[in-house]
């Protein structure tokens, strides 16, 4: 194998684990940035999975090649509407942010297999035909060197979550929803002075990491698994989070880190493929992805600073 | 617009809690560009007034005029629209933002989707430059002073186009340099044309700075005098309602033994950096020493050391002759030393037990209180009855849970529980914070008795007149190190404000 072919396969399966994490972890930034700690996003991955693929495997003919696309979308939605829970409890409710994050993930998995076993009589559902696939961005592949490691047989939804991550970051720095937004999770007290509605902007801030963790998990499942089963999203929600803490609650660093937990994962499965990789026995190319979130979570999470009321209820004065 | 024409009037204002008048028939006036102090204690119906008058609450009956005309103030976005603005004596800011994006918050200038930062940043100096609040606009909160952090607070109010402006408690948190420039700027903003309602409870500041002072008791409003025209006493006695000593009457100093020696104390802060940095002093009985200073100078860590608290790193603490340094509490206690700490609800009382508990927190585990680890309740009653009548603490019963009490009587609750040790050693650490001025002689007078019963008293507190008017001594701590040895009788603020701010070095 030559360079070109080696850079090129590391990109493109680290592109291909990051995007699940990219739009997972866009989530939890706003979620914490407006003050609600989201520990609840594997939950809400999972969910995302499930009515990914259910979709999929129900309207693959109807769709043809938008179908992933679409399920993606189902997936967002049906992601907003399980984090509506997490907003409720957290917000109206003053519930403590870990334990309602907790029964988010705790409820996901059962409730999950249990409409997959209602559905299809069984554990775990078919193989989807229509997926992410690989995609080559037209013109831009044929550009030497640089055209086959990054544009030819990439994964589309990776550069759609890197683009959105630009997106977001602007929206949260330079807008005034953005302003805003982060006012509820740094003093939510002074922004309710200022007249900014603290409680809105917290619904928003759930809402968006429901839609973006249910993306990640239909990316995940849609790209990566091709089914859904109760081991599919294990672990991912949580690594969006450790890149959440490791990116220092800010969009861009967020993506960057979930491209690098991606770049972990995806040594796991192309390690074998690898000149010198390929001798590391494969059980710790596998827990690798797993440790290093440990590491940079023990590592990073004393000295990043999260916003100041994240995690703190706000019970307005009557 | 007449010079002399009201902006407000409110009249008769009633508001009623559940039966609780709060504020029950209060007449206020404000003319345009004056400056106008309410003075009242504790509880005397000045928040519930202003809250009225910003929006927050609705009287239950009364009249309030802004400008001649008639306004039913029912939410703090009418009162915007009134122009009317509050600045609040906790700041109300986002320490991670910028201070521009502080001072927009809510009302942010846009170009299309995205924030004007150019033109809000013009507007904001604009205003600056033409009230005297300078502060770099693209600073961050956590990085400037608690000073400037005022100012910023004050951009905020005339951001939204406030020209009567409420200040609360608003010198707590300053240094008497900064208290001094703060007073220019009010005086700037009432030249302007800005009304100023200024809320507080220190006597010399309204002298200053206000043109007329209305004194609030007990929700009615008790008087209405020209500043010029009355004195301190005046203002003191109508505001508690009875006569109030405004002067300490000291005895001469009856100098006792060696009682604490602290010697090349150092200790550290939370984030593990020196925060007292090779201390020094001893005490006698029969003397107060005051530690004066600014907030966060190591006062915290220094006291946290001295009753076993935190952890010593370096140095001695020697009581009574014993070596103490990195005892336990319970054995500094035994030994005899009281401690009235800072912050009374959360190391000073158990707010949900009853009153009668909290009174022997420190010895409830010896006789009489318990029996081979059995306590007895008749005797801790008795006991409770007993202080409650000694130090005047004003309750239903000794069952009341400690938090039901108001901030003057939950103090009395642990200077009656300090005191009763009868300790020779006696550490108050900010003992009068919050309090009207009748707690706070109360409280001032307990401290002289003890002195003159030969006890040692360790005074830290931020309040410079209680260091002034208590201590016999006067340490000056600025960034863990002493920065001055001064007595009260010939020392002044100005020179202890340029102790505590660093500027100036003394060793005595």
């Amino acid at each position: 194998m030559d360079l070109t072919t080696i850079l090129a396969l590391i990109v493109s399966s680290t592109l291909v684990y990051s995007a699940p994490l990219i739009f997972t972890s866009l989530g939890g930034v706003y979620s914490e940035n407006s003050g609600i700690v989201n520990i609840g996003l594997e939950g809400i991955m999972t969910m995302g999975a499930f009515s990914a693929i259910v979709f999929n495997l129900t309207f693959a003919s109807t769709f043809g090649k938008a179908t992933p696309w679409l399920g993606a979308l189902v997936g967002g939605i049906v992601g907003l509407v399980f984090s509506l829970l997490h907003a409720v409890a957290t917000i109206n409710f003053h519930a403590d942010h870990i334990i309602s994050g907790t029964v988010l993930n705790l409820m996901a998995p059962p409730l999950a297999v249990f409409l997959v076993k209602a559905i299809y009589e069984k554990g775990q559902t078919e193989n989807i035909t229509a997926n992410f696939g690989y995609f080559s961005f037209p013109g831009l592949a044929n550009i030497p060197v640089i055209g086959n490691i990054f544009f030819k047989n990439t994964s589309l939804p990776a550069y759609v979550a890197i683009v959105l991550a630009i997106l977001l970051s602007f929206i949260l720095y330079k807008t005034r929803f953005g302003l805003r937004l982060r006012s509820a999770g740094e003093n939510p007290q002074a922004a309710d002075t200022m007249g900014v509605n603290v409680y809105k902007m917290r619904y928003a801030g759930v809402l968006i990491s429901g839609f973006l963790g249910g993306i990640g998990g239909a990316v995940f499942a849609e790209a990566i698994s091709g089914n859904f089963s109760v081991s599919t999203i294990v672990g991912q929600g949580f690594m969006a989070l450790a890149a959440v803490i490791f990116g220092k609650w800010n969009p861009i660093g967020a993506m960057l880190s979930s491209l690098f937990f991606g770049f972990a994962q995806s040594l796991s499965i192309i390690g074998n493929q690898l000149p010198v990789i390929s001798k590391i026995p494969a059980v710790y190319m596998q827990i690798a992805p797993y440790v290093i979130t440990i590491i940079v979570l023990v590592a990073f999470l004393g000295k990043s600073v999260a916003p100041a009321a994240d995690g703190v209820n706000y019970i307005k004065a009557k | 617009m007449d010079e002399q024409q009201n902006v407000i009037e409110m009249a008769n204002i009633v508001k009623d809690f559940n039966g609780f008048k709060a504020n029950n028939g209060i007449n206020l006036e404000l003319k345009k560009g004056e400056i106008l102090a309410l003075l009242g204690e504790n509880g005397a119906g000045k928040s519930t007034l202003m809250s009225i008058l910003s929006g927050l609450l609705e009287p239950t009956s009364g009249e309030i005029l802004v400008r001649g005309k008639k306004v039913n103030i029912k939410n703090p976005t009418v009162a915007k629209n009134l122009g009317i603005g509050m600045v609040h004596q906790h700041f109300m800011l986002a320490h991670s933002f910028t201070v521009l994006e502080n001072i927009i918050l809510g009302h942010e200038p846009t170009n299309g989707p995205l924030l004007n930062f150019k033109k809000a940043r013009e507007e904001v100096l604009a205003l600056s430059k033409k009230y005297g609040l300078s502060v770099n606009p693209d600073a961050k909160i956590s990085d400037i002073t608690i000073a400037q952090q005022q100012k910023v607070e004050i951009l905020k109010v005339l951001y939204r186009g406030a020209n009567i402006l409420i200040f609360d408690e608003p010198t707590a948190v300053l240094t008497p340099q900064e208290i001094t420039e703060f007073i220019q700027i009010l005086k700037g903003l009432a030249k302007e044309g800005k009304s100023i309602i200024l809320i507080t409870h220190k006597l010399e500041e309204i002298k200053a700075v206000a043109d007329r002072v209305i004194v609030i008791r007990a929700g009615k409003s008790v008087g209405y005098f020209k500043v010029a025209n009355v004195s301190d006493e005046k203002l003191a006695e109508l505001m508690v309602g009875r006569h109030v000593e405004m002067t300490l009457h000291k005895q001469p100093i009856q100098l006792g033994p060696e009682i604490l020696q602290v010697k090349e104390l150092k200790v550290k802060e939370n984030r593990g950096n020196l925060a007292v940095k090779g201390l020094s002093f001893d005490i006698h009985g029969g003397e107060i020493v005051g530690i004066a200073g600014i907030d966060g100078n190591g006062q915290d860590e220094l006291v946290e050391a001295l009753t076993g608290l935190r952890h010593v790193e370096s140095g001695q603490v020697k009581i009574k002759s014993k070596d103490m340094t990195n005892q336990s509490p319970r054995k500094i206690t035994h030994l005899g030393v009281s401690s009235i700490p800072a912050d009374r609800q959360k190391y000073g009382l158990i707010l949900q037990l009853p009153i009668a508990e909290n009174l022997v927190l420190k010895n409830y585990y010896h006789s009489p209180f318990s029996k081979h680890g059995i306590i007895n309740f008749d005797k801790i009653h008795q006991h409770a009855k007993k202080l409650i009548k000694q130090f005047d603490i004003r309750t239903t019963n000794e069952n009341l849970a400690a938090g039901e009490l108001s901030g003057g009587n939950q103090q009395k609750v642990i200077i009656a529980r300090e005191l009763n040790l009868n300790s020779d050693l006696i550490i108050a650490f900010q003992p009068t914070r919050g309090l009207d001025v009748g707690a706070i002689e109360y409280i001032h007078k307990q401290l002289l008795h003890e002195r003159n019963n030969g006890k040692a008293i360790l005074l830290v507190s931020y309040e410079l007149d209680e260091i002034m008017q208590l201590s016999d001594k006067i340490l000056v701590l600025h960034d863990g190190q002493l920065a001055g040895k001064v007595k009260p009788k010939t020392t002044n603020e100005t020179e202890l404000g340029l102790l505590m701010t660093g500027v100036k070095k003394e060793r005595a």
